[in-house]
């Protein structure tokens, strides 16, 4: 079973991707797509060698539709600060512990960082054990760590990593 | 009405990519700069690809959805490169307004880069590199202008 179906994730996502490219729900389209969906981890499951497992679905759900505000709120915000005057920006880099340990779940964390509020994940460090970020205006980094952990850290730890 | 909803919509979304081309002028060092291109221009082309998929799927007889697409690959493509050069940009210790934290290779490097650099025979760093050792101090003289 595992090695027909390595990645039972897989293959819808890339089903649902070959829909969207071809921008049609035909039969054809469908079989086509349920079969490079199955071929491809089949041919590729030596670069994914992590079974990605969402452990709950409810909280990614809602974690996507917090990520989709942050991101509107971001766009503004940083656009407040380019058009305001540059040389008033206090940038600074912030080292963020991370409690995280599964590298789809630091993978994301860093992602969400780069497109959210004033943040931009700059480094992993070697042991994983902090994330460096640089702050486009930052005064206090013990605030700006607090809301990091408790808006995306957490939810993600629940998503991907059992607690 | 649906026009002047999705004019709306594509003035907005020019609006916000310019701000955060903008931001390319505007901001002094290679750091803040990244901000710009990572966030405005997200949601600047969010709102463009919104107004794309309603137009396309109300004006022809298909349902357009590659614009869904497009976004996720936005999303997904964008930290990346973002990091990378953030992390390319701390390796060469670029000028940066915040102060670079203290690590044992950055030290080396910033080392290295104030020593004279045609003498890099003995760089700690790997053969590949010791290739682009002239080009970290072009490359950050012309970033502080």
């Amino acid at each position: 079973m595992t090695r027909l179906l390595p990645h039972p994730l897989l293959t819808p996502a890339l089903t649902g991707i070959w829909l969207l490219l071809n921008n049609s729900i035909e039969p054809g389209h469908i079989l086509l797509g349920l079969l490079l969906g199955w071929i491809i981890p089949v041919l590729t499951i030596r670069f994914w060698p992590d079974k990605v497992a969402i452990r709950k679905p409810v909280v990614l759900l809602r974690f996507g539709f917090i990520f989709l505000y942050d991101i509107v709120v971001a766009n503004f915000t940083v656009a407040r600060l380019i058009l305001g005057n540059p040389d008033k920006l206090k940038p600074a880099f912030v080292k963020l512990p991370l409690d995280l340990t599964s590298d789809i779940a630091i993978s994301l964390l860093a992602s969400s960082l780069t497109l959210t509020p004033g943040t931009l994940s700059a480094r992993l460090s070697e042991d994983r054990s902090y994330l460096l970020v640089h702050a486009l205006n930052e005064t206090d980094p013990d605030m700006l760590i607090a809301t990091i952990k408790q808006r995306y850290e957490r939810p993600l730890k629940e998503i991907f990593e059992s607690c | 009405m649906l026009e002047y909803f999705l004019s709306f919509l594509i003035l907005t979304g020019a609006l916000l990519t310019f701000i955060g081309s903008l931001g390319l002028v505007r901001l002094k060092d290679l750091y803040t700069r990244l901000h710009g291109p990572t966030k405005a221009t997200t949601l600047g082309v969010g709102s463009l690809l919104i107004a794309s998929s309603i137009y396309f799927s109300t004006y022809t007889e298909s349902v357009s959805l590659h614009e869904v697409l497009i976004t996720l690959f936005l999303f997904i493509t964008a930290p990346v490169s973002a990091h990378l050069l953030a992390k390319a940009a701390l390796h060469l210790n670029l000028h940066s307004i915040a102060k670079t934290p203290e690590n044992d290779t950055e030290a080396e490097s910033s080392a290295t880069d104030n020593a004279d650099l045609s003498g890099n025979a003995e760089n700690t760093e790997s053969a590949g590199s010791g290739a682009t050792q002239d080009n970290p101090q072009e490359t950050s003289d012309q970033i502080r202008q």
